[in-house]
């Protein structure tokens, strides 16, 4: 209710089946990884400070602030989780968070949970660590890398997820590269200054009162350089393929090709059953109303069911 | 002449169904102090968050210094009646105290200087001057309860609306608010369980239980009616 | 005021909500991954899919009105999808002049959106209904036997218990927040200050937040230690499932598996 989804999360249907469960593979891979991680790094005390933050992210995407005409900006929280906890926990936290929204709220799909989770938990913090790191040490240990690196690194985690979001979509062949790409990153490059001012704002205040928490992070450096490197490829490679991508949406059409594979495959499954098999049911239109007959028959019976155990239960209590 | 703030006929209900207020009427007029006491769940908070708009959607009518509390209303509304929340956590968000007692004129649009000097006042006002380089997360609990009040003194409000503001406070730091409260020359409606407050400061006292008014009159003559606080789960001090 | 409503769970005793969670879990599961394998233009399939979407929701008895309400919160994504009906080649239908631009639809670009926006529709059904008929422990059942770890199940249901706490807390927040938004009325003022400051001070409300939300993690901590907790997330073995249930699933999937097979046998 007060709730206000971000145009981020995909819901099922946009995206083919092979490219869900490919991003499922990777989001479980990277997953399954981070759990070990955080399970050396954070000792015991990590499950109540990542559940409660996971809550407390999905609780602050609450707090909005209007922007102009009626359109407001929150957070999605992936580098403000970064910067909090590190990589591997933030995983953890977004993945919890976007888990949450996708199986109670409806808000991304179940199927193509495995996409979201990649897109906004690993994506984006992979992103925010690069970029939060890499001012780090250019700050060399002063509060302007704290403030500077967490605002381009909140804007890029939104801009770049959601060229991958936008390439994913381009994958399944439901929207064009060459529209998808600049439709997806433009508005999210706006959107992400939102997310910018939101955790820099974020970040003064947890500098003011608590600095240990915003500065905590600087003793992971060796240990998480994997991610630094995960970040920076995953920033270049979207950031070049994304052109390209967009520039020729043809290259995106392997997909179709694959098609034209598949139904070269299946020529001769279809030849094996014979049109005897259902007879009548090669008229395309008769069959959609037959199906739908028969499903508004099944429909019937089960209202008629629910109906007559409704009474029963009624006169039995 | 018209009253401060004026609400009649008010009936709420929550979203969830449950009925907060029902059909309530108060008036109150310039200068006056006024307690709002009775049990927990008796509809004191869901009524103040009614005096600027917070929560709407109910029958009746909110006025305040005259004019209706409605949407085309709500921001002149705002900067008329300040609100202090029962947690100083929940009204202080910004960095330091500074930036949180700044917040109410910047969003008027006030000047850099203008609001630098309600600051000041603000911050004066509450005997807290010399702390608005501070870091409201680490004060206590009385100071926070102070700047709070501070938050909503920088936009000049003409009324000032409490919700528990002796709640949570050590003897001292209660003297002090009370003494604080007394001093401040405002229009003032205050939530509250203190009756020990409400006897020293408030000449008139007004009972809510189950989303009605019950009572409201003198203080002097309310706390003597022993059978009337017990009806209402109140104790006297 | 608390917001529980948020909690889309609806307590009942229908077939669906007596149903197990796990079973419950893998044959939502199934359904959309059924509608996601249905090629574009098996529009029997379709029809199928969203009779017995139907089907369910009139056995959960949660009200179709209120699914069908819900459902539309994915509509807005539909957009994303919108520019297939101009890109994808095919016999032209119509064509849409802007300015100098012009558009032609396709029937098969046509084809195309309608099955996306009708896979989403009928998925999204399904998964309110999942929701809506499972209280959150009953999906961490769920959760424990689709095998996802056990820190991370624990993680989430810390979250779940926190959730509202939290939420409430954002909305006090916000609560004070606009009751210190106030305009004088004088002419010449910019009320709200700049789209910058607005923003920092949200992040600053958010920080706030995040805040408290560390400390009380601190002290959850110490309360878990003070009964046990060891750094190792324990749970009692699940229940073995009812023959009732898994021949649920079995014939569950085993419709899905139809639907699937003769919308890609025939339409693919």
């Amino acid at each position: 209710m007060l709730y206000a989804p971000l145009p981020m999360h995909i819901p099922d249907g946009f995206l083919s089946v092979l490219v869900s469960l490919v991003l499922w593979a990777a989001t479980i891979l990277v997953v399954g990884y981070s759990l070990r991680r955080v399970g050396q790094d954070l000792g015991e005390r990590q499950a109540p400070l990542m559940g409660v933050l996971a809550a407390a992210i999905f609780a602050g995407q609450m707090l909005n602030f209007t922007v102009a005409g009626g359109t407001s900006g929150h957070l999605m929280g992936a580098a403000i989780a970064t910067i909090l906890l590190g990589p591997w926990a933030a995983i953890l936290v977004l993945t919890t968070v976007v888990g949450v929204q996708a199986l109670v709220f409806q808000d991304g799909g179940l199927l193509v949970l495995g996409a979201n989770i990649f897109n906004m938990g690993i994506v984006g913090v992979a992103v925010s660590y690069f970029v939060y790191r890499t001012f780090q040490r250019l700050a060399n240990g002063k509060p302007w890398g704290i403030f500077v690196g967490g605002f381009i690194a909140a804007w890029a985690s939104i801009f770049i997820a959601a060229l991958a979001v936008a390439l994913q979509l381009a994958f399944s062949g439901t929207s064009p590269a060459n529209i998808a790409l600049p439709a997806m990153g433009g508005i999210h490059a706006l959107i992400g200054l939102g997310e910018g001012l939101i955790t820099v704002g974020a970040l003064a205040f947890l500098y003011a009162t608590r600095r240990d928490l915003v500065t905590a992070g600087e003793g992971q450096v060796k240990a998480s350089s994997a991610v630094w490197v995960a970040g920076l490829l995953i920033a270049l490679a979207l950031a070049i393929a994304s052109p390209l991508a967009s520039a020729h949406p043809d290259g995106l059409e392997w997909v179709a090709e694959q098609r034209g594979f598949l139904d070269a495959a299946r020529e001769p499954l279809y030849n094996v059953i014979p049109d005897y098999v259902l007879p009548g049911i090669a008229n395309e239109s008769l069959a959609t109303i037959l199906a739908g007959i028969l499903g508004a028959l099944i429909v019937f019976f089960i209202a008629l069911g629910v109906a007559y155990t409704r009474r029963k239960r009624g006169t039995a209590s | 002449m018209h009253h401060e703030i004026e609400v009649s006929g008010l009936s709420f209900a929550y979203p969830d169904g449950h009925v907060a207020l029902r059909n309530v009427s108060l008036h109150i007029t310039p200068c006056e102090k006024v307690a709002l006491v009775g049990p927990n769940g008796a509809g004191k908070s869901t009524l103040i968050l009614h005096l600027n708009g917070i929560l709407n959607g109910g029958s009746g009518t909110v006025s305040v210094c005259g004019l209706e509390v409605k949407k085309e209303n709500l921001a002149r509304v705002r900067a008329m009646v300040g609100l202090v929340f029962q947690s100083p956590d929940d009204q202080l968000f910004s960095p330091t105290v500074y930036d949180d007692v700044a917040y109410g004129p910047i969003y008027q649009g006030l000047s850099a200087a203008e609001v630098d000097g309600r600051v000041r006042e603000a911050l004066q006002a509450v005997r807290m001057s010399n702390y608005a380089r501070r870091v409201s997360h680490h004060l206590s609990m009385g100071e926070k309860k102070r700047i709070a009040i501070a938050t909503v003194l920088s936009m000049k409000p003409e009324i000032l609306v409490l919700d528990e503001p002796t709640a949570g406070l050590d003897p001292r730091a209660r003297r002090d608010l009370i003494k604080l409260l007394d001093d401040l020359p405002i229009t003032m409606l205050v939530s509250t369980h203190d009756l020990r407050m409400v006897q020293e400061l408030f000449p008139r006292m007004v009972i809510m239980d189950e989303g009605r008014i019950v009572a409201d009159g003198e203080t002097a003559v309310l706390l003597k009616d022993q059978a009337l606080l017990e009806a209402h789960g109140l104790e006297l001090p | 005021m608390h917001i529980h409503f948020l909690d889309p769970f609806i307590a009942g005793q229908s077939a669906i909500h007596r149903l197990d969670p796990r079973v419950k879990f893998v044959l939502a599961v199934a359904f959309i991954l059924t509608a996601a394998l249905t090629p574009s233009g098996a529009w029997p399939v379709y029809v199928l899919l969203f009779a017995l979407a139907m089907g369910v929701i009139v056995l959960s008895e949660l009200g179709v009105g209120f699914v069908f309400r819900r459902a539309v919160l994915a509509l807005p994504f539909v957009l994303a999808a919108l520019p297939v009906i101009f890109t994808l080649p095919g016999v032209p239908l119509f064509s849409l002049s802007l300015g100098s631009w012009g558009l032609t639809a396709t029937a098969d670009g046509v084809e195309r959106f309608v099955s996306i926006a009708l896979k989403s529709w009928i998925s999204v059904q399904i998964a309110i209904v999942l929701s809506s008929s499972t209280p959150f422990p009953e999906l961490m059942v769920a959760m424990r036997a689709a095998r996802v770890p056990r820190l991370l199940v624990s993680i989430f249901g810390l979250m779940w218990r926190y959730l509202f706490v939290l939420a409430d807390e954002a909305m006090r927040l916000l609560r004070a927040r606009s009751a210190r938004s106030g305009a004088t009325g004088l002419p010449g003022m910019k009320v709200g200050g700049s789209i910058s400051w607005r923003g920092r001070v949200a992040g600053g409300m958010a920080g706030n937040l995040f805040l408290r939300a560390i400390e009380r993690s601190d002290r959850i901590y110490v309360a878990m230690l003070s009964r046990g907790y060891d750094g190792e997330v324990r749970d009692l073995p699940l229940p073995p499932l009812r023959a009732l249930h898994w021949l649920v699933l079995i014939c569950g999937v085993a419709l899905l598996g139809m639907l699937a097979i003769f919308g890609f046998l025939f339409y693919g």
